[in-house]
């Protein structure tokens, strides 16, 4: 039985998108804000994602320990997640208990509290995040990278925001936020399951027409100037090991060079996983530069990956150096790999190869209702649901030289940032 | 709204169940919704072997089974699995080593072939070895920094003190060092056999089909070498509280640990217990402890109660993540917490809302071919039988809030508390 798709826009301008899936009995519902830490600035970085926090604090009709109730007790499953560009909520509930979670969403898009004390303590849970993610020497240096990367674009900070933000922000600093971009007509609804669409559509209508529209939020742009040469920083902290980050400037996820990169990115550093759940696992030990970096012994480990985004954003290549390298060693090695995929063509049965690859991750990832049902709204966020549909498509299409042509044109030292952590050793410990 | 109308837990009419005569377990179900299929399972092997010296040798064996076989090298064994996007890898635990893998519909042969390979021809070529050996110790040294896993080990070493289950499996630097390729050789020789093995195959693959080619990867292998785990002697429960902190410099956070022994899986309290946990620290937003700590007094991201009961005696802890300045605050409102836990029944309400989530919460668990392999196999490990599934609702229901306070005062003692830190 195929699938029915259904995409259709309200008259306060908020987008559904809706796909009958009859595997299990279970409904997955997402609502998706376009805001995220790119539309902040200082003093209030890190706010989206506080608002995130404090819209399960609860409404007059929904107060916190009773959402928390209803969506348990029901053995449902939800969360929410921010990100650079979006902000995003859902519940995953047995089919027939999706009403309240409907409910809820349509609730809390208008009528969060924010109140005082509730907010006076979601900042310190918040700090304490904060303060987990420094205890990470990869996160230390990738707000270093991030940082240097764009000094004039928002991507600048990290989702979390500035210390010196979380510690400053009011209660109406945030209220505003959320009252300025959580408007129908800068949301879509994302539903995917055990449901007929007639029905699901007409509850949807009940409960989010009467919502009014706002005025449409501009997004924060401001477009980062080309680098010009090569950046290099260290950040030093405790520890043994040394940890090597490249970031080269990737483009948006809607350019037609993404998916050339995708396969790139296969062949270099394994497939990434673009799923919410259920997708990866796959290894990279017989990419290029497991080869030639941890066979060979410059590291004991590595990753790549870019991040799917609005605007230009990076392509990050992680390397835990080997005790007994040095990180320009590694970093060495890495260059003469790249320089190869630049100046060879790669074959065609590599290109397949990574397009299984990605055959294979999408398979696993429709194993699960809540992956599906996030794919939804999330291509909406950068592109549209087409943009997922037509994937391996794109993919099918690539040729040798497009992955030649993209590792010139996107892998150049003059654009990167290179970031080394420098082990201070391990002081005092027990 | 719904129009599914199949039941979706596994149990007898969809779960086959065959022994061959090697004595491997396997079981089965299918699922023709993705072109996917995942397995599960482990042999009786595990660092319950491990001499104090060789501290981390089952785990160091484990991790090199996949680094050269007697049909392919590393990189070939890889290229294999990799490009078909398929995964598969071993975790070696204390009394099994467990598997999981998955690939597309069209590669379950190469992924069975591919296990076979591993478990039953690993060759440990020296390079390999003394690589992974590097890597090891990478590891180790990055786990030293990290106040999670190190608040962990900590906890371990006091909740059983004189019980191998103190040992951290991972070993350290100098027992890593003064493991031989021979031993790795003897490890997986003494250690490795089809008696015991469990295998579970889920996916878009008929039953017949699934046990017709587990059958013909493994249904030749034997090793009359095989030997049985070492008995668990029995543990010492603390007398008092006892606290300890493991130091590690320049962190922003501290973990901390506070618990005791939990029951077995297949004690008679377990789903008590189970249930018992839930309230305290994982219904809705992470139970009692979770109002307490994170919504009520800010101090941490994350505080939450988990309870791992497996072969020999788990642990019940509650766990969090706080600045160092609030370790002492966050631990009293914890203990305050597990005291009010062992005083006075749960409300009748909280059970409720529990029993409600463990049995609503079934179809989530079950949509992924993953979460049915992993339940087949624990119904195999814990002898519960393949009609489990569908008794546990009523298994749930049955328990009461005198049970749960029953099962809170078997294990948690405020009194006798192991205190894990680890932060600045």
């Amino acid at each position: 039985m195929p699938n029915i798709f259904t995409k259709t826009t309200l008259p306060n301008s908020l987008t559904i998108l809706l796909k009958e899936i009859h595997t299990a009995p279970l409904i997955s519902s997402w609502v998706w804000y376009r805001v995220g830490s790119r539309d902040e600035a200082p003093p209030l970085t890190g706010i989206s994602h506080l608002v995130e926090h404090m819209q399960f604090k609860g409404t007059q009709q929904f107060p916190a320990a009773v959402l928390d109730r209803v969506i348990s007790r029901d053995g449902g499953m939800r969360n929410a997640f921010t990100f650079l560009d979006w902000t995003t909520y859902f519940e995953t509930m047995p089919a027939d208990k999706i009403d309240i979670a409907l409910r809820l969403e349509a609730d809390r898009m208008i009528n969060s509290e924010f109140d005082e004390k509730g907010f006076s303590s979601e900042r310190t849970v918040v700090i304490s995040e904060r303060e987990g993610d420094e205890n990470e020497p990869m996160f230390r240096l990738g707000e270093a990278i991030q940082q240097a990367a764009f000094r004039i674009h928002s991507y600048h900070h990290e989702v979390i925001g500035d210390m010196a933000d979380l510690k400053t922000m009011t209660r109406d600093d945030l209220y505003k936020h959320y009252r300025t971009y959580y408007v129908p007509n800068n949301a879509v609804m994302g539903v995917a399951g055990d449901f007929n669409t007639k029905e699901i559509l007409a509850r949807i209508k009940e409960l989010f027409e009467p919502i009014p529209a706002g005025t449409t939020p501009p997004r924060l742009m401001r477009s980062e100037p080309e680098q010009r040469g090569e950046v290099r920083l260290s950040v030093e902290g405790p520890g043994e090991t040394v940890y090597v980050q490249a970031a080269y400037r990737f483009p948006s996820a809607s350019h037609p060079d993404f998916f050339a990169l995708s396969v790139l990115d296969s062949l270099l550093a394994g497939p990434s996983n673009l799923n919410m759940f259920g997708g990866g696992g796959i290894s990279n030990k017989t990419s290029r530069l497991y080869r030639s970096l941890v066979d060979k012994e410059f590291a004991v480990g590595l990753s790549g990956g870019s991040n799917v985004t609005v605007d230009p954003f990076l392509y990050q290549i992680t390397l835990i150096i080997h005790p007994n390298r040095k990180p320009e060693e590694a970093l060495a090695a890495l260059d003469e790999e790249i320089k190869l995929v630049q100046d060879s063509l790669v074959s065609k049965e590599e290109i397949a190869r990574a397009i299984k690859q990605a055959r294979a991750n999408f398979a696993y990832g429709t194993e699960n209702i809540t992956n599906q049902a996030f794919w939804l709204g999330y291509a909406e966020m950068f592109a549209d649901y087409k943009w997922f549909e037509t994937y391996l498509e794109k993919m099918l299409k690539v040729t040798p030289k497009d992955v030649q042509r993209v590792a010139r044109e996107y892998l150049r030292p003059q654009t990167r940032v290179v970031g080394t952590y420098v082990p201070t050793g391990n002081g005092k410990s027990a | 709204m719904s129009k599914t109308k199949t039941n979706s837990l596994p149990g007898p009419q969809d779960i086959h169940r065959e022994v061959l005569s090697n004595g491997i377990t396997i079981l089965t179900r299918s699922n023709f919704n993705s072109p996917s299929v995942s397995i599960s399972g482990y042999i009786q092997a595990g660092s319950l072997f491990d001499p104090d010296e060789k501290l981390g040798l089952a785990d160091f064996a484990t991790s090199a089974l996949m680094r050269g076989t007697a049909k392919h090298s590393f990189d070939a064994l890889f290229n294999e699995l990799e490009s078909a996007g398929a995964s598969f890898g071993f975790d070696s635990g204390l009394h099994t080593t467990g598997f999981n893998g998955r690939a597309l519909a069209e590669d379950l042969s190469l992924l069975l072939g591919l296990l076979s390979e591993a478990m039953c021809q690993p060759v440990f070529p020296t390079d390999e070895v003394e690589k992974l050996r590097n890597q090891l110790l990478t590891g180790l040294a990055i786990r030293l920094q990290d106040t999670s896993d190190m608040a962990d080990i900590t906890f371990d070493e006091i909740l059983y003190e004189g019980h191998p289950y103190s040992r951290s499996e991972d070993g350290n630097p100098d027992t890593i060092k003064a493991i031989t390729r021979q031993d790795l050789v003897d490890y997986h020789r003494f250690g490795f056999g089809p008696h015991g093995m469990v295998i579970s195959v889920v996916g878009a693959v008929e039953p017949k089909k699934a046990i017709d080619l587990v059958h013909r990867a493994l249904g030749n292998w034997k090793n009359p070498d095989q030997r049985e785990l070492p008995p668990l002697p029995d543990l010492k429960i603390l007398d008092e509280t006892v606290k300890r902190h493991f130091k590690i410099v320049e962190k922003s956070q501290a973990d901390i640990i506070i618990g005791s022994n939990g029951p077995r899986r297949k004690d008679p309290e377990y789903m008590a217990a189970s249930l018992g946990n839930s309230i305290l620290g994982q219904f809705g937003m992470m139970g009692r402890v979770g109002e307490s700590v994170r919504e009520k007094a800010g101090l941490a991201y994350y505080v939450y109660s988990s309870l791992s009961a497996g072969v020999g005696p788990g642990a019940w802890t509650v766990n969090a993540g706080v600045n160092p300045a609030n370790v002492k605050k966050a631990s009293d409102l914890i203990i305050k917490e597990l005291k009010r836990f062992v005083k006075e029944p749960v409300i009748e309400e909280e059970l409720a809302d529990s029993q409600a989530n463990f049995i609503g919460r079934l179809p989530l668990a079950f949509e992924s071919n993953g979460g049915v392999a992993g339940s087949l196999v624990n119904i195999e490990r814990y002898d519960l039988g393949l009609d489990y599934y569908r008794r546990y609702p009523d298994l749930v229901r049955k328990v009461t809030a005198a049970d749960v306070l029953e099962a809170a005062r078997k294990y948690l003692d405020p009194q006798r508390l192991a205190v894990a830190t680890a932060g600045p």
